[in-house]
């Protein structure tokens, strides 16, 4: 019998054709290939946190080989000399192992650790950037609230991660959140004695911890996260507004190959960038800190950056304590308001605000054009307010070290933060609705009467006046200058964004401002005639 | 969806024969795109086949992923060959976890940026154009499913028999239950369980023996082990008392000097405790009233013990009165004396709930 050659060019092609026959893909796959993706640097800061999640999960899964979740008390014998022949729960003494006789291990404990802190931080920045924008608006206030629960689940992701070392600093965390669980009313003590097996500490806190962090909350955050991913594509992302850009299309690049190539770029500059920082700063060296004794703790104690608004509102909180005199008499602690209040406050107001502000400004249409934070100053104005009124509690978290280190009185930094958190806020509304409308004004003002040029000309009367370069045709007015609407997008506002200069070329710090040779244009024709330079405009009006 | 792909495909220029062989390769994905009603409005190469500018690029290119390749390889070698294992006076070993990080994140970012130069620099620059149909509803359809679901329950009959669907609820509320048994049944736990809330490891044992102040490693004190001004945290002489089981026990014994003893004696009068301390000395709970953290800061000049969690302060001299933070109920105190072999004990237990505060709280 013949042996049949075998076509090595041939196979792909073979093998794509029998998936199809099996599968009928190439359709789906195409519109998945072509799918257009508008680009924007702010776009990008929701995919650093999926990718510190990723990172998150490959890290946490080597951890779990090592770690031993459990309180059962031992005597440590490893290697880390200081801490040799202390009674310790067998929780910390693995994750002593983990820093010291795992080999490798310590830099993957502190990527795991900086990743976490990498993810939240980027939720919270990405959050400001949908807040600021308005790309919350319909139809996406679902993926809006599905964020915000993110948060929430980021943030008990953390905290029962960094309480499962069992350290001096964790287990006082830990001691903090079964008081802040004792402070509720009716039910504090019996939730408290339910999660802890009993009295604080227990013997079981870690191995729930444990299961809720490796199984639970992770379970959680990949579905919230997918269906965060799938409504993002189901609905098609928000773009600037510009030129040919309108509510009903997107303008932007195609999945494959740029855009793709770009992102796989970028996870790998992500996971790069947590490398770093995992072997080269240390972070969490429980190893100084001991294991948990609940009579041992010292000054300097601060929780994760994400946590630390909390320890603030807590901080700040006077001491109302509100006694209810019925029966043998019974009392609602001042912890009960900063801790379990105040962060059902905050899951309530941020995910109702889609709701809130569309209700308040009647509006019940889609939007998939993003607003420039001016063009909304109430809704800027608004976040000003949020984000001032965190960054006075996350501040006052650390009152003790910054009363520490720039010789303030502890008792003046309590204070300053009780006045500052209620005098702040709204003077961030103020000056940013400001600002906002300042900036208003300027566009509108370009758009009139022309960017500035630096010449300055001296009339026949002898007055001096600044050259404007009008942005527009004259319109036969008198003056001169035609008019422009504004549509959303920036307002050229230097020279050479106009031409008129030689474009800027990118410096290392700064534009260098040099002619440079008009681009020249490849042989590859383009697909299409380029379409007519326009004027700045959004496509709204073409809508 | 794709009623509207069809809908609009037809509307558009015709559809390509895409099995012309005259087409080139990229008129049949900017058919593709068509039909996915997306227009590739600009499609230009950045730089040109066998230009100086494209040699550069793919050199650079090739040189970040051969950088990816060393980093990598260093970061084996180092692995398996760097002294690792921790030596006390801190050897080799103290650049290894930094080497690791710093060779693992110099191949990835040297792989991440060639591949980003790739995508940005060597593929062609595109603008691509693709429709929303935002607005256009499909009305046709809603009214079709919502027809079917309605057609479903009409056949379902629960408006004309309605017993099935009460039936059915009451049927599902006790299933709903049982899910729910097992998880809470299992997790609850009275937390009034001998007391314990109310309670502390210096309680005293069966038979009336009172229990001893020790230090942490377990040896009872003498008023004389404390100089003045000076404090100690003291545990309960019993079992396992100075561990976490008994995490609300850990108590703070402060020999006070003389002038701020009476005041303190004085304060004690006036809410009852006349008999607490003894001499000079007095022992408050060193657990906070606020959220549990030990109060461990204890400034001798002014007798103010600061909590470093959340900054409350007491006033020792006045009851432990809290007088600045979150706190809001003085720190219990315990009365203590000394027995006849001259060690200090606990005249009985705390006479008030130790630790944060909570609902039941009398």
């Amino acid at each position: 019998m013949k042996r049949r050659k075998l076509d090595l060019a041939a196979t792909p092609g073979k093998a794509a054709v029998g998936v199809d026959d099996r599968f009928a893909v190439a359709t789906p796959l195409r519109k998945l290939l072509n799918k257009v993706f508008p680009d924007h640097w702010s776009f990008l800061l929701g995919e650093i946190a999926l990718f510190s999640f990723v990172v998150l999960l490959l890290t946490g899964v080597f951890l779990t080989f090592f770690f031993e979740p459990a309180m059962t008390e031992v005597v440590y014998d490893g290697s880390y000399a200081p801490l040799q022949g202390t009674p310790m729960s067998a929780a910390y003494a693995s994750s002593l192992d983990i820093s010291f006789d795992v080999r490798g291990g310590l830099v993957m404990r502190q990527m795991h650790h900086w990743a976490a802190l990498l993810f939240m931080a980027a939720i919270v920045v990405h959050m400001l950037r949908v807040f600021f924008t308005g790309a919350f608006r319909k139809p996406r206030e679902t993926n809006w609230i599905i964020g915000s629960l993110l948060f929430w689940v980021g943030f008990l992701a953390g905290f029962t991660g960094y309480s499962l070392p069992d350290d001096g600093l964790s287990g006082t965390g830990l001691r903090i959140a079964s008081a802040i669980m004792l402070s509720i009313p009716v039910i504090g003590s019996w939730v408290t004695s339910s999660i802890f097996g009993g009295e604080f500490p227990g013997t079981i806190i870690i191995s729930r911890f444990f299961i809720a962090h490796v199984l639970l909350i992770p379970g959680l955050l990949v579905a919230l996260i997918s269906v965060h991913l799938g409504l993002v594509f189901k609905q098609k992302h928000t773009q600037w507004p510009g030129p040919g850009r309108t509510n009903n299309n997107v303008v932007g690049e195609r999945m494959f190959p740029r855009y793709a190539l770009k992102q796989g770029g970028f996870f790998m500059v992500v996971f790069g960038v947590i490398a770093l920082m995992g072997g080269l700063f240390q972070i969490n060296p429980i190893w100084l800190f001991g294991p948990y004794e609940a009579w041992v703790v010292s000054a300097a104690s601060q929780p994760d950056w994400y946590v630390m608004f909390l320890d603030g509102s807590t901080r700040l909180m006077p001491a109302w304590e509100i006694p209810i005199p019925i029966g043998d008499g019974y009392v609602i602690p001042p912890l009960f308001w900063p801790t379990v209040v105040l962060p059902g406050i905050l899951v309530g107001l941020s995910t109702m605000y889609p709701f809130l502000e569309a209700r308040h400004l009647k509006d019940r249409k889609s939007h998939n054009l993003l607003q420039r934070p001016r063009d909304a100053p109430a809704r800027t104005a608004v976040g000003a307010m949020a984000v001032s009124f965190y960054i006075v509690l996350t501040l006052s978290g650390a009152n003790d070290v910054i009363a520490d280190k720039f010789q303030i009185s502890l008792n003046a930094m309590t204070w300053a933060g009780r006045i500052g958190l209620l005098v702040l806020p709204p003077l961030a509304y103020y000056v940013t609705y400001r600002l906002c409308l300042g900036l208003q004004q300027h566009d509108r003002e370009v758009l009139a009467h022309g960017v500035e040029t630096g010449i300055i000309r001296r009339m026949p009367d002898g007055r001096f006046v600044e050259v404007h370069q009008p942005l527009s045709a004259s319109n036969g007015h008198a003056d001169g200058h035609g008019q422009l609407d504004y549509v959303g997008w920036v307002v050229p506002k230097k020279m050479n964004r106009l031409g008129a200069l030689g474009p800027a070329i990118r410096g290392f710090f700064y534009p260098i401002e040099k002619p440079v040779e008009a681009p020249v244009s490849p042989g590859h024709p383009p697909v299409e005639a380029r379409p007519e330079r326009e004027e700045i405009g959004s496509g709204e009006s073409r809508r | 969806m794709s009623t509207h792909t069809e809908h609009q495909a037809s509307q558009g220029p015709e559809p390509l024969d895409v099995n012309d062989p005259k087409l080139t390769r990229f008129d049949i994905v900017r058919e593709g795109a068509r039909r996915d009603d997306i227009e590739i409005v600009h499609y230009e190469p950045q730089v040109l086949p066998g230009t100086k500018a494209e040699r550069r690029l793919t050199r650079v290119v090739a040189g970040l992923f051969l950088i990816t390749g060393l980093a990598a390889t260093a970061f084996l070698a180092i692995y398996i060959w760097w002294p690792w294992q921790y030596e006390a006076g801190r050897g080799g070993d103290k650049f290894y976890t930094p080497l690791l990080g710093f060779t693992l994140g110099v191949a990835l970012l040297a792989v991440g940026f060639g591949i980003l130069t790739w995508g940005k620099k060597l593929l062609p620059k595109e603008v691509s154009i693709q429709d929303r149909h935002e607005g256009q509803v499909d009305s046709e359809g809603r009214t079709i499913t919502g027809q079917t679901m309605l057609y479903m329950a009409d056949e379902l009959g629960v408006k004309r028999r309605p017993l099935l669907g009460i039936s059915l609820l009451a049927g599902l509320a006790p299933v709903a239950a049982v899910a729910a048994a097992p998880l809470v049944g299992g997790l609850i736990s009275q937390p009034h369980k001998n007391n314990q809330m109310f309670t502390t490891g210096f309680a005293a044992a069966e038979g009336g023996q009172r229990i001893r102040l020790v230090r942490e490693d377990g040896r009872p004190i003498r008023p004389a082990d404390i100089s003045t001004g000076g404090q100690l945290t003291v545990f309960p002489g019993i079992d396992h008392g100075v561990s976490n089981r008994h995490a609300d026990s850990p108590t703070l014994l402060i020999h006070l000097r003389d002038s701020d003893a009476q005041e303190s004696r004085r304060a004690n009068e006036k809410v009852g405790h006349g008999d607490y301390m003894w001499g000079n000395y007095a022992a408050f709970s060193k657990i906070c009233t606020h959220a549990g953290c030990p109060a461990s800061l204890y400034e001798q000049q002014t007798n103010r013990l600061l909590c470093p969690c959340h900054q409350s302060q007491f006033l020792i001299t006045d009851n432990a009165r809290p007088i600045f933070g979150p706190a809001s109920r003085r720190l219990p105190q315990l009365p203590i004396e000394v027995d006849s072999e001259g060690f200090f004990v606990a005249k009985s237990d705390y006479t008030e709930t130790v630790g944060p505060d909570f609902w039941e709280r009398p």
